[in-house]
Formats: C-alpha cells, sequence, structure tokens
C-alpha cells in the first residue's frame, strides 16, 4: 500500500491489489466471489428498503451502483396495499370516507374533501358555504402539517434531528386543532358527503389565532435550520434534477413540478370548495432541484396560512350557517359529544332521536344501514394535495355504494420519477431525491 | 347490475328518460335486493329504472364541440373516422369512448395538436362491467390541457375474451405504474410494452383483486355473542 496522499481521495479499488479477501463463507459465496473476480468491477446492486428508516415507510428502492455513483434505480411498491378501494365498493357512500382518509394518512382531509365533492358531483348537490369554508381551514391547516412532516423527516434522512423535532413539535399544534374539531388527530373522517359532520366548536377561530404565531414560529425555526446552512445547501442544491419536460412527460405535479417553473396549481386552475375568493400565491422556481422543492415546500406554508386567515374571517360572518345539506335523504343526523368513555354522539341526540317520534327513529335507522341513492354516472374530481394533484374517479351505478373508486395519488404517480432524478448521482443523494419526493406509502399502495 | 327483466322496462322508461338522453342499463324493484320471501314491507312495488348517459347531441356546448371537431380533422388525416365511438357530455365533463386500436393515435393528437394540447396524463384507471357483454374491461383516462384549462376522459372497451389495449407508455410516460396497476387489477393486457408487471399485488398472486367476480373476502366477526359476517355477505341494498 502507499502512502496516503494529502487532500481529498478515494478508497482504492480492492481488485487492484491479489489479496482480495471476503468475509462470507459457505453457500455458494464461493462462487460468487470467483465471479466478482473475474468480472473485475466494482458493480453492487443494493436493496434499500422495504424496511429502512430513510426510505419514508415502506418503499424498497432498488438501486445499481458504480462505486459510489447510482447506474440504476428502481423503485419497488406494494408493500402497504390494502386494498382501500376495492373495500369502498362494499360501503355506502357515506362509509367511504372512513376509508378514503386512510389512503394518504399525512394528509387526510384531502381525501376526504376530493372524494366527498365528487359524491357531490355525482348527486348534483353543493354543500353549503360554511360547510366549504371549515373544509379550506382544514385542508390548508392539514397543507401545513403535511409538509411539516416532508420537512421534518427530510432533515432527520440528512442527519439534523433538531429540524424534526422542531417541524413534529409544530406539526403537533395543528393536530390538536384536528383533534378539538374531529376528535381524532389522523383519519379524521369528518368531511362527508353533502358537508361536514357536525359545525366546528364555538371557540375554533379564537383557538387556531392563538395557534398561527406557534405554528409561524416553528415554519421560522425550520427556515432558519435549513435554507441558509451550508451542510443542507451542500446536500441538496442541484440534486434529485428533473426538468420541466421531463415532469410534464411523467405526469408528475405538485411542488415538484413547480420547482421546474410551472406554476400549476389545481386550486387555481379549477378552483373547488370556492378557493378562487381567497387571495394567495402559487410559490414557483426554476432550479427543479431538492433545495428549491424545501423552499417551495416552507413558503407554501405560509400561503396556506395567508389563506387560512381570510376563511377564519368568512367563518366568523357565517356563524350559525348550515354546514349540511337540507335534504335529509342525504345528511347524516350527527351531533358529537364527549363523555366518560371518549366520544361518541351525545346522549340528548340519541334521546331526541330515539324517543320523539317513531318516523323520525326510521329513518334514521334507514340512512344509516342503506345509504343513500347516487345517480348513475362517472365523475373526476381533483384538488390539489400537498404532493400534488389528488384524482378521484368515481363511478356510480345508481345504488347506495360506489360502483367503483379509484384514487389517483399524486406520490403514486410521482414515485415514477425516482429513476430520473436518482441515476447518475451518489448514493447517498438518494435519499435526498426521495425525500424530495415526499412519498407517503399510504396513499401510494393504497 | 343484473340483466333488464320482466315488463317493468317498457312501462316505466319512457316516463324516466323519454328524453332519449339515458341508456337503461338496470330495472329495480323493492327496496332490500332479496326476493325470496313474500313482501311483508310493502317495498316490492317499488320500481327505479337505472339509466346511464347515452351519446350526446351536437351541438355539445362549451369548449367541447371545438376540442372534438379538432380531434375528427386530424384523425381524418390520418384516414381514421372509427376512433371515436361516441362522445358523451354528461355532469359538465368530456367522456369521448374510443376504440381501441385507435387509443395511440388519438393520445398523440390530443398531446401534440396546438389546438388540443393535452399535455398532462394523471393517470389510468379500470372499471369492470360484467353485464356489458363483449365491452366488460374499461380502461379510462383522464387528461388534462394547462395551456388551455381543460380536461377530458377517454374510456377504452376490451372484451373479456381479449383483454388487450394498446399502451400509451409511448406518448404519456407517466402511464407507466398506472398501466401495470390497472394490469394488476383487472387483468387488462397493455400490449406494446415488455414490462407489464404486477405493481400492487405480489409477482405470484392469482387473479385480478378489483374485478366483480373477484369476492372481497373477510371473516365473520363475533361481539357479545352476536356474529356480524364480512363486509361482502351483509344485506345490500337494490
Amino acid at each position: 500500500m502507499s502512502a496516503p496522499t494529502s487532500g481529498p481521495h478515494a478508497t482504492r479499488n480492492v481488485f487492484d491489489t491479489d489479496d482480495a479477501s471476503f468475509e462470507a463463507m459457505g453457500g455458494d459465496w464461493d462462487d460468487v466471489a470467483q465471479r466478482i473476480r473475474e468480472l473485475g468491477e466494482e458493480r453492487i446492486v443494493v436493496n434499500m428498503g422495504p424496511q429502512h428508516p430513510s426510505t419514508h415507510g415502506v418503499l424498497r428502492l432498488m438501486i445499481e451502483m458504480d462505486g459510489e455513483y447510482v447506474t440504476e434505480a428502481r423503485a419497488g411498491i406494494g408493500y402497504l396495499h390494502t386494498g382501500i378501494e376495492k373495500n369502498m365498493e362494499y360501503r355506502t357512500f357515506t362509509q367511504g370516507v372512513t376509508f378514503c382518509t386512510r389512503m394518504d394518512y399525512l394528509a387526510s382531509f384531502f381525501q376526504e374533501a376530493a372524494y366527498c365533492l365528487a359524491v357531490e358531483r355525482l348527486l348534483g348537490i353543493e354543500a353549503p358555504e360554511r360547510a366549504q369554508i371549515i373544509r379550506v381551514i382544514l385542508m390548508e391547516l392539514n397543507r401545513i402539517s403535511s409538509h411539516f412532516v416532508c420537512l421534518g423527516t427530510g432533515g432527520n434522512e440528512l442527519g439534523a434531528t433538531t429540524v424534526m423535532t422542531a417541524a413534529f413539535t409544530g406539526r403537533e399544534e395543528i393536530l390538536r386543532i384536528f383533534e378539538s374539531v374531529s376528535g381524532l388527530r389522523m383519519n379524521n373522517a369528518y368531511i362527508r358527503p353533502g358537508g361536514i359532520a357536525q359545525d366546528v366548536p364555538r371557540d375554533f377561530a379564537d383557538e387556531v389565532r392563538s395557534r398561527i404565531p406557534k405554528i409561524e414560529k416553528y415554519l421560522k425555526d425550520l427556515a432558519d435550520l435549513c435554507l441558509g446552512n451550508p451542510i443542507f445547501k451542500l446536500r441538496t442544491v442541484g440534486v434529485g434534477h428533473l426538468n420541466l419536460s421531463g415532469a410534464m412527460a411523467l405526469g408528475i405535479t405538485g411542488p415538484i413540478l413547480r420547482s421546474a417553473g410551472l406554476p400549476y396549481d389545481v386550486r387555481k386552475a379549477k378552483p373547488y370548495c370556492g378557493y378562487e375568493n381567497y387571495d394567495f400565491d402559487v410559490p414557483v422556481s426554476s432550479d427543479a432541484d431538492s433545495y428549491s422543492r424545501v423552499v417551495l415546500r416552507a413558503e407554501e406554508c405560509w400561503q396556506s396560512l395567508r389563506i387560512i386567515k381570510q376563511a377564519l374571517a368568512k367563518l366568523e360572518g357565517t356563524a350559525g350557517a348550515p354546514v349540511m345539506v337540507e335534504d335529509k335523504k342525504i345528511a347524516w343526523p350527527a351531533q358529537l359529544a364527549i363523555s366518560s368513555d371518549g366520544q361518541g354522539n351525545s346522549f340528548e341526540h340519541i334521546r331526541q332521536i330515539m324517543g320523539s317520534s317513531m318516523e323520525s327513529l326510521i329513518h334514521h335507522f334507514k340512512l344509516v344501514t342503506e345509504g343513500f341513492r347516487v345517480p348513475a354516472g362517472q365523475v373526476w374530481q381533483t384538488v390539489e394535495h400537498p404532493r400534488g394533484e389528488l384524482g378521484v374517479h368515481l363511478v356510480s351505478d345508481g345504488g347506495t355504494r360506489p360502483y367503483r373508486a379509484h384514487f389517483r395519488d399524486p406520490s403514486f404517480n410521482n414515485l415514477q420519477g425516482t429513476s430520473i432524478m436518482c441515476e447518475g448521482g451518489q448514493v447517498a443523494d438518494v435519499v435526498v431525491a426521495v425525500a424530495s419526493i415526499d412519498p407517503v406509502m399510504g396513499g401510494v399502495d393504497r | 347490475m343484473s340483466d333488464i327483466t320482466g315488463p317493468a322496462t317498457q312501462q316505466h322508461t319512457p316516463s324516466l328518460f323519454g328524453d332519449n338522453s339515458h341508456e337503461v342499463v338496470d330495472v329495480r324493484t323493492g327496496m332490500f335486493g332479496s326476493n325470496d320471501s313474500g313482501d311483508t314491507s310493502g317495498f316490492g312495488g317499488l320500481t327505479r329504472v337505472v339509466g346511464i348517459p347515452n351519446a350526446s347531441p351536437r351541438p355539445l356546448g362549451s369548449w367541447y364541440d371545438d376540442v372534438v371537431d379538432v380531434l375528427e380533422e386530424i384523425l381524418h388525416e390520418q384516414d381514421t373516422t372509427t376512433a371515436i365511438e361516441s362522445v358523451v357530455v354528461d355532469r359538465d365533463e368530456l367522456t369521448l369512448f374510443i376504440a381501441r386500436e385507435h387509443l395511440v393515435a388519438v393520445c398523440q393528437a390530443l398531446r401534440d395538436d396546438q389546438d388540443l394540447r393535452f399535455e398532462l396524463s394523471l393517470g389510468v384507471s379500470g372499471v369492470h362491467y360484467p353485464h356489458d357483454q363483449g365491452r366488460e374491461l374499461h380502461a379510462v383516462y383522464h387528461l388534462t390541457s394547462v395551456t388551455h384549462g381543460r380536461s377530458l376522459r377517454l374510456e377504452v372497451a376490451a372484451p373479456d375474451e381479449d383483454p388487450t389495449i394498446p399502451s400509451t407508455v409511448s406518448v404519456y410516460p407517466g402511464n407507466d405504474w398506472h398501466e401495470r396497476e390497472t394490469f394488476d387489477f383487472f387483468g387488462i393486457n397493455f400490449t406494446g410494452r415488455d414490462d407489464l408487471t404486477r405493481i400492487e399485488m405480489p409477482d405470484d398472486w392469482p387473479g385480478h383483486p378489483q374485478r366483480k367476480d373477484y369476492p372481497l373476502g373477510g371473516i365473520p366477526v363475533e361481539y357479545k355473542g352476536a356474529t356480524i359476517p364480512p363486509a361482502d355477505q351483509r344485506r345490500s341494498y337494490s
């Protein structure tokens, strides 16, 4: 061995010497070692995941490497497939919300909203204004909490634990709001076809307003920790590059498409839930790398806060207005209350249903067990999910259950960009590129 | 959906869909989807007609006419006149039923022509209609034009005996995983690509789970002495 030279240097090729040795023994390892000696190259195939802390859940990456460089990267999915779409065909339209909220579990409200908007399109109805305002507030809060997880886990994968703790503490503020509204921190099943399950608590606007400064503080902390940090920039600038034509060809939407220079946002392109009434900007960049995606996600959080502040004012203007359609054949009667064994239907509400009129009891029973019939046909409803364009293809055959419910999950589609973002880069950059896609496997596999 | 049977079809169709806007696909009687006992509830006399939207007459309205005209013109230049089987406008959405052999040409035209520019494909979804003889398997494509702010749907049907549809990956590379998913769940064979493998289910899985004849599965659950059957064996309503 020659003496180490000064300055950076790579590890010498083990096959340059005659004394290459291998630790593994037994089985066919001798044959394997012999074949590697004959090939005399450093090509290795590495299986990253499906149980690996830096692959955001059960994502399997098959990486072919030449030294430290990735020559081929493939993503394997399906490890979290639970057949949610199939299950939805066996439940009523209202019960479907409980299933689709579990798809992308970090952005539950988006699946709920997209699905309910699709059911409403099939029915030819529209939820009342107050319900739409509440949906917007919850979706934008959810967008911030989802981006918090993206930035936090992304930072953690780079070795910056403080980024993760700051992000998760910030997310906690939002989850508390969700809990006060729906009783649940995740998988809320709060939005329903025709409106929402029940009105928000009386002090909801004040609670959100009191938490916004804390959310802003953690957003600032995250920006301070990451955006000017030279190590963070060395790891992310220019890494995971995907230009506009590549993103369009692969159908990639959301922050990745906007980082490539196209300000495409469904909230602007095809407004739903009254997004045309809010004043907000669509942040865009042309750097097309992982760093710009971090900047965009952080900026989107500030835009979401802008929307939330406007929506809270509208919410206070509609106090007392209905949050569910008037049609009693569609609106599930619901009135939740907190009791000693947790949350459930309020006792007074049950007494009113059970005790006041036989007809209303029958009606309630039929509506909950049987559901409502939806005219035959199909619709396609998209919403701007934190990760891109979420599409719902909903088909009804005129019955009380969806004939087919298909969710076009943005991370399912965006993961196709793994290969083009990773190949040619170093293996350490794979982690950064995948983190910039921000896949959530619950949504990918459904 | 079951086949149309009984005299109810003749009796009720004209009154409900007299304008020929809908194709009657099913007539359902009663309330509970079961006919194995006497009509004790009095709901047995209920009759409901299920209709799906028929081909829409011209003018289609909005921008739909322009897009269909331009597309027909381009296809005509390529000596293709049978590509568009029918055009349906329903709930403000445009659906083009495309003959499967012309699907790639239609996609190419929709993507590249400057008046169409449906440059963003939002994937492929499958639907299984076992009662639709000769057109059991449908593949549904959702295309968006960012340039013009439009979106439309392509629907392609294939029979169960020959479940092949040409692959559109050459036009929309992003359809790669969506086609694999549709193959996995419905068994639609997208031809013209050699890497059509399962994506969600294990490689050696038998059957295609999203087909209507594939059971949901599940076991009965016992709770406080009562047994609750799995979801696909519970009472369903017609």
